[in-house]
């Protein structure tokens, strides 16, 4: 269950020294995009140093290595796997390349005999995946799955917007698949560093679509991220409520009843325990 | 000799005890500079120095409110250059890279001891390359005017900048081309130096405000230009978009709520720095979200805290420096917005404003495990700043905070022992970082206000070590042993001494 997670060029040693104070619940070590084809090799040398000299990080470690239809994927993996990470972030993923990633780390873990078992964070950013969606959300590893609007628009070839109409399917869609298999629909990222309003405006709207969370390009964006995907406190005092009652119910042999005149039954009372986890596991409550 | 934070003190000099020792002593104070009925307006520096007849030897003190874009002290520096007085002793409330001729003027013998609050740039250099021939004193803003009430610093001529002078000689800072606001730094110079030399370029009939009375103006000087606004004020201080500076900001916002320093009546100060200005933003959002309204803000006033007061949330912003243009125009305008003197803002015998603030936010170049703090040199012993109200602020606050990053271009802040003490570690009473906050141990209080808090409460050890961690062990560095000149902390004491690069 994460809230936020915050991009990192891979080839930056002073944000790579700060990386786990900014409060985002993972960091995204970025080998792919943010990375000049000529420094691919020191970026990579350098993440394997910084991550052997920074093991038990407090937040969730993933490497976005470069996409399996490039040369550099293969020794992405064989220098950046290991118990110092938790997860890698597929780009321009596909079925056919989560099903080859699977095979590969099940090699790299056993050669390392690793204790981990590492996990594998697909991007949705070409058309062809939106509609694999389905499919990505059940292949092995797979715990998330991230939107990538810039990447998708330029595949769809249409104008990335604030508004954000042109991402509204995908969106949905990859919110629903996520749901249906209870893993997390992290939405793309605000790439306007200096609006904050929009960045509010944006993550809300993907929140009512289904995101349970959303990356971020600047740690200047994880306060607003982490406060619009942590339950409000109106919502947490009506789950404890529904919890308490539900108790009380319990113990008088009610599986249904009232609370301010509105029925509680099953549903309900999964929504306040969810809403209970999510608010114990990030400190507000 | 050693003082009681074991630092060396040259002989002559008088050793620091502690923070609060100048209360066992009694307040000196000599006589206001005799009152004058002849005032004389002059339009050339060298008439100046013939009317006054100024020689080698002498004491000359200027202001540093004009900043980085200050004329008169070069001014005078030029004719001295000219003239080849020799073992002039300067005392200006600061120096800076726009005063870059004192440094020809040391190397050439004219100025051979040197009294400051602040110093960097090229004066800075040659002072630490051994140049001046007797002794750099750093002074605190609150130590100077101690300094020259007391007699120990006598001034011979004072020359004092002044954006709008009156046909009676009465000087202004709020108005005129070089406007800067607040003249606070000057008002000791002004009354007890022997001679007194308004200098401006904005002379006008009559003025509605004073702030320095004719009454101790011996000439006024009336020039072309006394200064360039650029390097004056600044067009706006900012908050910081740095995110560490804005973690640390946020951090210590929320300590200062759960300690129950935001309350109704609470006074505060901080500099103008983009991360002191992130604090005040984030405590101007927590003000505004409980309703309540602070006493008054201190020190060198920013546009920031301008904006505060005027939506209610001080009732006054009491200034001895406006460091930007909206301070100044609000110093103008706003009755609210008070004036005060280096004396009265930070003096310790004169019931200072400092004693009344409930927090003070501050940086530091380093600190020690015995929260130490050095904003006076960097880890080579380059001098790179200075006290200013750094140790004033610090010893009169009800709470003192530090702020500053915990590692800083790959070096640790937090070190055994710092290069150069500035503020005792007695007075410093929490450094936060982006990785946690530290309480000074002797705050007892403070500790049990927040043992049961959810902020990243740690000690200085686990700080130190934790910053070890990252960076590995920074090299040890041999300094220099020839003393150079020393810090003196503001009751006169030496908290320590600077040494040749």
């Amino acid at each position: 269950m994460r809230r936020s997670l915050l991009f990192i060029p891979g080839n930056n040693p002073a944000m790579l020294q700060n990386a786990d104070v900014f409060g985002s619940d993972a960091v995204i070590f970025d080998l792919e995009d943010a990375v000049n084809v000529l420094q691919k090799d020191s970026a990579r040398n350098l993440m394997h140093c910084y991550l052997e000299t920074h093991p038990n990080q407090p937040m969730e470690v993933v490497v976005r290595i470069n996409g399996l239809d490039t040369d550099y994927y293969q020794k992405d993996l064989e220098l950046i796997v290991s118990d110092n990470i938790d997860s890698i972030m597929l780009p321009k993923a596909r079925v056919v390349y989560l099903n080859q990633l699977d095979e590969m780390l099940t090699k790299i873990e056993k050669e390392k005999k690793m204790k981990k078992h590492i996990k594998v964070l697909p991007i949705i950013e070409l058309a062809v995946s939106v509609l694999e969606v389905e499919e990505i959300v059940k292949c092995p590893r797979v715990d998330g799955v991230l939107l990538g609007a810039e990447d998708l628009t330029s595949d769809m070839e249409v104008t990335r917007t604030k508004a954000g109409v042109e991402i509204e399917y995908p969106r949905a869609r990859i919110a629903m698949a996520c749901k249906a298999y209870q893993i997390d629909a992290i939405d793309t990222p605000f790439t306007d560093v200096n609006d904050y309003e929009g960045l509010l405006k944006d993550a809300l709207h993907a929140q009512e679509l289904g995101m349970n969370a959303k990356s971020a390009i600047h740690p200047n964006q994880l306060d607003t991220i982490n406060k619009v995907f942590l339950p409000t406190e109106k919502q947490i005092t009506w789950a404890l409520r529904v919890r308490q009652a539900t108790k009380e119910a319990s113990e008088k042999g009610l599986g249904v009843f009232s609370l301010d005149g509105k029925m509680v039954d099953k549903p309900v009372m999964e929504r306040a325990e969810k809403i209970l986890m999510k608010a114990e596991k990030f400190g507000a409550i | 000799m050693n003082n009681k934070v074991n630092r060396f003190v040259p002989e002559g000099y008088r050793p620091f005890v502690s923070s609060s020792d100048y209360q066992n002593k009694e307040r000196k104070l000599i006589k206001e500079k005799k009152q004058n009925n002849k005032i004389v307006f002059l339009k050339d520096i060298k008439e100046v120095f013939d009317y006054l007849n100024i020689q080698s030897g002498q004491t000359i003190s200027f202001h540093h409110h004009l900043r980085n874009g200050d004329y008169v002290q070069n001014m005078v520096s030029q004719e001295v250059l000219r003239r080849d007085l020799k073992d002039l002793h300067y005392a200006p409330s600061a120096i800076f890279p726009s005063n870059a001729i004192l440094a020809d003027l040391i190397k050439n013998g004219n100025v051979t001891n040197v009294d400051t609050n602040y110093l960097n740039g090229p004066v800075s250099d040659v002072i630490g390359e051994g140049y001046l021939k007797g002794m750099l004193v750093m002074n605190t803003h609150g130590g100077r005017p101690r300094k020259i009430e007391s007699g120990e610093l006598p001034i011979d001529v004072a020359f004092i900048a002044t954006p709008t002078v009156d046909k009676n000689g009465n000087g202004y800072g709020g108005i005129g081309k070089a406007a800067c606001g607040s003249l606070g730094y000057a008002i000791s110079d002004l009354m007890y130096a022997k001679k007194v030399v308004l200098v401006t370029d904005n002379l006008v009939d009559s003025l509605d405000r004073i702030e320095l009375d004719k009454k101790y103006v011996d000439v006024v000087l009336v020039v072309d230009s006394i200064g360039d606004p650029k390097g004056i004020v600044s067009g706006t201080t900012k908050i910081t978009k740095d995110p560490i500076g804005l973690k640390i900001a946020n951090m210590t916002a929320k300590l200062l709520d759960e300690i129950g320093l935001i309350k109704d009546g609470m006074s505060m100060q901080t500099g103008a720095g983009g991360t002191s200005l992130a604090v005040a933003s984030y405590v101007k959002n927590i003000m505004l979200e409980k309703g309540i309204k602070g006493s008054f803000a201190s020190g060198g006033i920013t546009g920031y805290f301008v904006d505060m007061q005027k939506k209610g949330l001080f009732d006054e912003l009491r200034d001895v420096q406006c460091f930007d243009i909206d301070a100044v125009e609000s110093y103008n305008n706003n009755p609210h917005h008070i004036g005060m003197s280096a004396s009265k803002y930070a003096n310790p015998y004169d019931d200072p404003v400092v004693d009344y603030l409930d927090v003070v936010i501050l940086g530091a170049t380093e600190i020690d495990k015995d929260f130490n703090v050095n904003v006076t040199t960097d880890s080579y012993g380059k001098i790179i700043g200075g006290s200013g109200g750094h140790s004033d602020t610090a010893h009169g606050a009800k709470v003192s905070i530090i702020t500053t990053n915990l590692i800083k271009s790959r070096m640790p802040i937090i070190k055994d022992h710092v290069t150069t003490v500035t503020t005792p570690g007695e007075d410093i009473d929490i450094l936060v970082c982006e990785r946690g906050i530290a309480i000074n141990p002797k705050r007892k209080d403070l500790l049990e206000k927040l043992k049961n808090s959810k902020l990243p409460i740690k000690t200085i050890d686990e700080l130190y070590e934790l910053a070890h961690s990252i960076t590995g062990e920074p090299k040890k560095l041999n300094l220099s042993k020839e003393v150079i000149g020393v810090v003196e902390y503001r009751d006169g004491t030496v908290i320590d001494s600077l040494y040749r690069k």
